[in-house]
């Protein structure tokens, strides 16, 4: 699969989103990202899997111009992430996986600054701003301040604030973690909606195999920031055997139980981020 | 892949400077400031204990003494303007620790990724640093009206007087900027917070002149920011007060110093969430 996606390197498709490219990251000895190749084409939902520590959240900083790669670069949404990361950014939403909605604004407001820090005429920001709350869900709670907010709904405005100006691609860093089913759905929904109406292509990170399953078009597994396996769900699935789940083809890539590692400031960061949202 | 490098390029070229934008970025982001203090102004109110006790405890007591030679100009007098660049430094200071408050959320990550300038993300918190120092201003004045301190009321030297408070602000905000950058933690911050304030505040002319001070610690007042701040206030603020560098002196020193530390700020922000 690697050699697979090293062999287009050199035949930039029209419709590729996001291309890696022996995409590294040191950091002083330790090797978080380790040339890492992947394709992602317009329009797909991608998955990246893996324990923690297993660089997913390094690969998305870097992709995100967040991080400059130690070697190697990306291309994302048609530009370089190391060469013209103002130009990358332009085209490009994140939601960290932290809280990033500003409790003590309300959700128009919070938009409201995302609309002109990404240079939005005045005449379009109210139009663009009605159009995405709409999009979410969240009109009747516009003019609330956000730390009254339901995590599912904060959650949700993170993402109008990340589709407001119509991103080519859409970064989400474990974008259900902390909340309930039924919030979750509706995250779900409303990340299959924003593929159908506007294209987008959309990468997230998860530790969540029922997400991974049901959503993402394509996975890549990362072991020790290394790319283990990447694939269709149903295809990585079928190559173990018939009756095999997400969680069989995580324990063969990886030799671990995704419930298992993680360092105490993963844990501290994660159940820090569940309790602000719940 | 190559077609999609040159495409880059070729955007990339348009992509020039725009003041404009800079502009409007840096006032977004002092607007959100704002509207957030406004809702919430009970940290405003608490800011205006210190003032009070130094200007009515520490200096009625001190006024007494005599010993400390302020020239023609009475001892509360000469302090006052020291007293409100003291609030200016200790309210902007700790302004390290909001920023880290942020980064530890997602709100900084949220701001690094959108294309605005990563000056104007700077400077935006500088201008709502400049707003909380015109309202210590503004604490100060009435306090100094009600104990009959010979203050200038005239609207030019009060306008002078807010412009040096917000440029005040704007600096020692951004220097706290700069050390949250470099050490990332609150506990860090608030060690490094708590052992700057003081000595800056001392090693100044805000509550005695430099005439009194030894030579090793004129060294060190005369590359404190505060000095200069000083100066221009105790220049326009009080009657019959002057400026010991002259106006346009302390003005040329602390644009200066804002401008370099504007500039490393600018390049230590990005790496503040990394």
């Amino acid at each position: 699969m690697e050699n697979q996606s090293q062999d287009n390197k050199s035949s930039f498709a029209e419709d590729t989103a996001i291309q890696t490219m022996n995409l590294t990251r040191e950091f002083g000895q330790q090797t978080a990202v380790d040339r890492i190749n992947i394709n992602v084409r317009q329009g797909q939902i991608f998955g990246l899997l893996g324990p923690n520590g297993a660089g997913k959240s390094t690969t998305i900083k870097m992709l995100t111009t967040l991080l400059d790669p130690t070697s190697g670069t990306a291309i994302v949404a048609g530009f370089d992430i190391v060469d013209e990361p103002a130009q990358v950014r332009r085209r490009i939403g994140y939601v960290p996986q932290m809280l990033s909605a500003d409790g003590a604004l309300t959700g128009r407001e919070n938009l409201m600054l995302s609309a002109k820090l990404y240079r939005m005429p005045g005449s379009e920001r109210a139009a663009r701003i009605d159009e995405a709350l709409k999009f979410m869900g969240l009109e009747n709670s516009a003019k609330k301040l956000v730390k009254t907010y339901s995590g599912g709904m904060i959650r949700r405005l993170e993402l109008a604030q990340a589709m407001l100006h119509h991103p080519v691609v859409l970064f989400l860093d474990e974008p259900t973690i902390g909340l309930d089913p039924v919030a979750r759905r509706i995250v779900w929904d409303r990340l299959l909606d924003l593929r159908r109406d506007y294209n987008m292509t959309v990468l997230i990170t998860t530790h969540d195999m029922e997400e991974a399953d049901q959503l993402c078009d394509e996975l890549a597994i990362l072991h020790e920031g290394r790319v283990a396996t990447i694939g269709k769900p149903a295809e990585l699935k079928a190559a173990i055997g018939p009756t095999a789940t997400l969680d069989d083809v995580f324990a063969q890539c990886c030799g671990v139980m995704i419930t298992e590692g993680g360092n105490y400031r993963d844990v501290r960061q994660t159940r820090s981020t569940v309790s602000r949202l719940g | 892949m190559t077609s999609g490098k040159h495409e880059a390029r070729s955007a990339g070229s348009a992509d020039s400077f725009s003041l404009v934008d800079f502009a409007r970025q840096s006032i977004a982001i002092g607007e959100s400031e704002l509207k957030k203090l406004l809702r919430d102004p009970t940290e405003l109110f608490s800011r205006a204990v210190q003032p009070i006790l130094w200007l009515v405890i520490f200096g009625q007591v001190f006024s007494r003494v005599r010993g400390i030679p302020t020239g023609n100009i009475s001892y509360l007098a000469f302090m006052c303007p020291g007293i409100l660049a003291q609030s200016v430094l200790f309210s902007a200071i700790f302004y390290g620790i909001a920023v880290i408050w942020e980064r530890d959320l997602g709100i900084v990550h949220k701001l690094l990724v959108s294309p605005a300038y990563r000056g104007a993300l700077v400077f935006g918190k500088a201008i709502s640093a400049g707003f909380r120092g015109l309202i210590q201003a503004l604490i100060i004045y009435v306090i100094a009206f009600l104990m009959r301190i010979e203050i200038s009321l005239s609207p030019h030297t009060i306008l002078g007087v807010l412009l040096a408070v917000m440029l005040g602000s704007a600096i020692f905000s951004t220097f706290s900027l700069i050390i949250a950058c470099i050490v990332k933690t609150r506990e860090r911050f608030m060690g490094i917070g708590q052992v700057l304030t003081m000595p800056l505040f001392f090693a100044s002319n805000a509550i005695y002149p430099l005439e009194l001070m030894p030579k090793w610690l004129l060294i060190f007042a005369r590359i404190n920011p505060l000095t200069y701040l000083v100066d221009i206030l105790r220049g326009l603020m009080i009657q019959g007060g002057h400026s010991a560098y002259g106006f346009m002196f302390d003005v040329v020193i602390l644009g200066s110093i804002y401008a370099f530390l504007v500039v490393i700020a600018s390049k230590l922000y990005p790496t503040l969430i990394q």
